[in-house]
């Protein structure tokens, strides 16, 4: 059983707004019987641009009924401006959240406010006019609506895009697709500026306690498994001495043990401009 | 508020005779059936004589009953124990309307290199017993046909469906779960090598089921561990749900054809009476060889989930095969393996009865649907003759 809020239950067992505006100004539908849910948006604006009636009319969950209801008391008293900048994310907010596989409910809301409004700017919109090219043929997700959910919700994984789009729930064959779309989307959007953290130098005993400390708890171990062992010679600064002893002595790919075991290693660990070099004895 | 339980197919309440039998083995009569003490010992005893009263149910031997943890594992462990001992085989055939204890089983094991091949079935969910035949090979390791289906509670034949599969020299498992306690069964004259059955569905408690493996039919165990149940299930036995189980197995069995009369009865009272009243409906299932209890019906331009919770807040308890309701995005595997239209799929009640069903519950239900429907189909977008977005999706089967 779902987990609805009591907001979710209150406005789908007594939606407001329920029921169609029939001189409505605009006018957006999205979704289809076949798919399991759909949504027709119906607006009344005044002359100077405010939304004065919102009705709807909802075949879906209990969770689609919910956002609609909630979408159209959203909107009224609204300027179109204003509408213009509700998202899928105001709507779930508006009912104290929604289940995340439900979110696709609140995108619904979304798309069909969206489609309202550019009926009312006198573009041609049909429901089955889509705009971008379709990814999931199941439930006739376009990548433009995809990578609008990616961005505006920070999507991370198809999973995710499927809860907000539905994209990907059916046959799973466009998964591929998504995660290029997923790892396109994402690297377009503008990172956060990471801050460096301010560390305070290490001093010479603080690094050459925590190279020993590395050295015998995890570098000797995997050594061990080989039948193999490293003694630390010197540490001086930031040069760090080591040699071989067992199966590593006198091997000859010794060289890349040094390099990419034991100077890998004490860069991650310690400091990115430590060099290792091997003196044999 | 008064709940009216029509969900029987996901789980029964525990008869009342069913929980006082067991309740000793929770308190005073603790000990492990293994001990060597008389303390554990006369648990022994008890589990002996619910396997006996199993075995008298099923008209079986007691040796082939093993004691499971309900019908998945039941399923699981005949469908593995059939194909380790036929490691050369690698073709296994089920249906596309089994339940997931197989169908995912099957899928799991194409992906280890078998061969799975699973029959359709017709609009009304038959299936056809040429296209079993023709789908038989050399190399067939196992054929796994349900008794009766879950979502629609049509009965396959599988008495004859094991026959042919038998004289070709396969094994034949069947999953029961739905079938046991509804209708007389005997494993006597009934060809199979397996069958699973679970205790939840006839009034004994959830986590305990029995696999009937016949005598000479290959068997591992699946569990490993302990020599309980013969060595051929491990684990210190459910003792108390063990004797529930057998409790039940024999209540189930008694006035078993005055029981199905009386549920048929209450079944197609509900069902006429929901045609009759509420337009663009739709019975889903095989009308001539149905359970008694079981009735799937969709009612079209409504969506399941809603149809639930609406009935929800007035107690009534029942499940849909809608894709809202599935945890994922896909709607009834069974339903659309029948080609029931999607827009009929949403769409989708069942309602199931049990012993404790009355007529005034039906008639509750009656009384309620047909307003919370239109009250539904007010708010829809659609309606007859505005059905726009008619494409069907694709889904995985």
């Amino acid at each position: 059983m779902w987990e609805y809020t009591d907001k979710v239950k209150e406005y789908f067992l007594n939606p407001k707004n329920a029921g169609e505006i029939s001189d409505a100004d605009a006018v957006g539908e999205v979704g289809s019987l076949a798919c399991g849910d759909a949504l027709k948006l119906f607006l009344k604006v005044d002359e100077s641009g405010v939304i004065q009636d919102a009705k709807f009319q909802t075949f879906g969950c209990a969770s689609a009924i919910a956002s609609s209801s909630v979408l159209t008391e959203m909107l009224k008293g609204k300027t179109v401006e204003e509408a213009n900048k509700i998202t899928n994310k105001d709507i779930a907010r508006e009912l104290g959240g929604l289940p995340k596989e439900k979110m696709h409910c609140s995108v619904m809301g979304q798309q069909a406010l969206e489609a309202a409004l550019k009926n009312l700017r006198g573009e041609k919109v049909a429901a089955e006019d889509l705009e971008g090219e379709v990814v999931c043929e199941c439930f006739g997700v376009t990548d433009r609506q995809i990578k609008r959910a990616i961005k505006e919700n920070d999507l991370s994984s198809i999973e995710d895009v499927t809860h907000y789009t539905k994209a990907g729930g059916g046959c799973a064959d466009c998964h591929e697709q998504l995660q290029k779309l997923l790892e396109r989307t994402r690297a377009e959007q503008p990172k956060p500026v990471q801050l460096a953290p301010k560390v305070k130098p290490m001093t010479n005993i603080q690094r050459m306690q925590l190279v020993t400390k590395v050295v015998d708890e995890e570098i000797r171990p995997s050594l061990h498994k080989d039948g193999g062992d490293i003694e630390l010679v010197d540490i001086e600064g930031l040069k760090v001495l080591v040699s071989f002893r067992g199966a590593c002595a006198g091997c000859p790919s010794s060289h890349l043990t040094v390099k990419e075991v034991v100077e890998k290693k004490l860069r991650e660990r310690v400091d990115a401009r430590i060099q290792v070099e091997e003196v044999r004895q | 508020m008064k709940i009216t339980y029509m969900d029987n197919n996901a789980t029964t309440r525990v008869a009342p005779e069913v929980m006082e039998e067991m309740s000793p083995f929770m308190d005073t009569l603790y000990g492990n059936p293994s001990s060597m003490h008389s303390f554990g010992g006369q648990v022994q005893k008890s589990i002996s004589q619910a396997r006996e009263r199993v075995a008298s149910a099923l008209d079986c031997s007691p040796e082939e009953i093993i004691f499971t943890s309900g019908g998945t594992e039941g399923d699981n462990a005949a469908i593995f124990a059939a194909i380790n001992a036929q490691p050369d085989k690698r073709h296994i055939v089920t249906t596309r309307v089994e339940h997931p204890a197989v169908l995912n089983t099957a899928k799991y094991l194409e992906t280890r290199g078998y061969e799975v091949t699973y029959l359709p079935v017709d609009d009304t969910g038959r299936l056809d017993i040429d296209q079993l035949r023709d789908s038989l090979r050399q190399d067939t390791a196992l054929v796994s046909v349900m008794y009766a289906n879950n979502e629609t509670g049509n009965i396959y034949p599988v008495q004859e469906m094991a026959r042919i599969v038998k004289e070709r020299g396969i094994l034949f498992h069947t999953d029961a779960v739905q079938a046991i306690g509804k209708f007389n069964l005997s494993l006597n004259s009934l060809p199979v090598d397996y069958l699973a059955m679970s205790g939840h569905k006839i009034h004994a408690p959830k986590g305990v089921g029995a696999l009937f493996v016949r005598k000479k039919a290959p068997f591992r165990p699946f569990i490993m561990g302990g020599h309980q149940e013969n060595g051929r299930r491990a684990g210190t036995e459910n003792s108390a749900g063990i004797i529930g189980l057998g409790r039940a197995m024999e209540m189930a069995s008694q006035n078993i054809d005055q029981e199905n009369a009386r549920l048929a009865g209450l079944r197609d009272r509900l069902e006429q009476g929901l045609i009759n009243s509420v337009k663009n409906t739709r019975i889903n299932g095989n009308p001539d060889a149905r359970l008694s209890n079981t009735s799937n019906i969709s009612f079209k331009y409504v969506e399941g989930e809603s149809l639930l919770l609406m009935m929800d807040v007035l107690g009534i308890c029942a499940s849909s095969g809608s894709a809202c309701t599935s945890g994922s995005l896909e709607p009834s595997s069974v339903l659309r393996a029948m080609g029931v239209p999607f827009t009929y799929v949403h769409g989708s009640v069942r309602f199931s009865l049990s012993r404790y069903t009355t007529e005034e519950e039906v008639d509750l239900v009656l009384d309620n649907l047909p307003g919370i429907i239109s009250r539904l189909r007010d708010i829809s977008p659609f309606c007859e003759g505005r059905e726009p977005g008619t494409v069907s999706p694709k889904y995985e089967n």
